[in-house]
């Protein structure tokens, strides 16, 4: 059933390292957009956003840890924004310290894309001061 | 052990190969590496090789694909062969545009432009 104005759908949401469960987090964050009537790009937009945060955190923030350490997904969906963060238990990294990948050097890199995709498309995006929880925003365009 | 299933329909065409993605999704890092190693052993089964990646069934990328996208294209240069993208959606356009991958990677309407593009 579509959720209407001022209310909300907001979960918790615990992932481990497994493309199932990351698609089930994918799909429930997704879900909530459909039933506030998000446009498709929202969608688009939203999914590849938390899909890159996901990947950041195990490949990254997770590398060191126990195979089975899960990360969380919080998300607070709205009629108008979508908040989500997410949690890793690494020891967290500096985002600044990432070379940008549109750099004419850096084109052929096979990596490090997902954070300019995260802030291309979400409204905001930023980590907290340890770099391990990535609190992002998305408000949904005029008209949609 | 069975086999796994492959992620990729191939075929081939007057001089070049055709590659489409089965999935829709393409973002598990797992099923990627398959799939980049599947078109990586289509590469070194050709002298000079000629590719057409379509991507007309998809409908979500990550970056890791991307990753997977720019080795290939690397590995085909190596052999002085030529990729071309095709049938890309405006909304996956607009994450090669994002990361500028659509200044080094040749991507082209239809199959029949890629096709037509071939040196």
């Amino acid at each position: 059933m579509a959720a209407s104005h001022g209310q909300h759908d907001r979960a918790l949401i615990t992932v481990v390292n497994d493309p199932a469960a990351i698609e089930r987090a994918e799909d429930r964050v997704v879900e909530a957009l459909t039933r506030f009537n998000y446009p498709r790009a929202s969608v688009f937009a939203v999914r590849l956003s938390l899909h890159e945060a996901m990947s950041n955190g195990f490949r990254h923030g997770h590398r060191s840890l126990p195979e089975g350490t899960p990360i969380s997904v919080q998300f607070d969906a709205t009629d108008d924004t979508v908040e989500i963060i997410v949690e890793d238990q690494g020891p967290g990294f500096d985002p600044n310290a990432i070379p940008d990948p549109t750099l004419e050097e850096n084109l052929e890199r096979g990596s490090g894309r997902g954070l300019l995709l995260i802030r291309a498309y979400m409204t905001s995006a930023e980590y907290n001061s340890k770099g391990n929880r990535l609190q992002m925003t998305y408000r949904r365009p005029p008209g949609a | 052990m069975a086999a796994s299933e492959s992620r990729i329909r191939v075929k081939r065409t007057e001089g070049f190969i055709q590659v489409e993605f089965v999935d829709r999704n393409i973002l598990d890092e797992g099923n990627i590496r398959s799939i980049s190693d599947e078109i990586a052993a289509l590469i070194d089964a050709e002298p000079k090789p000629k590719m057409i990646i379509s991507f007309a069934n998809v409908e979500h990328l990550s970056s890791a694909a991307l990753g997977a996208l720019i080795t290939l294209n690397n590995k085909i240069r190596a052999r002085t062969g030529q990729l071309r993208l095709s049938n890309i959606n405006p909304q996956i356009f607009e994450v090669f545009a994002i990361t500028r991958l659509n200044t080094i990677l040749q991507i082209h309407p239809t199959n029949e432009d890629a096709a037509k593009s071939f040196v």
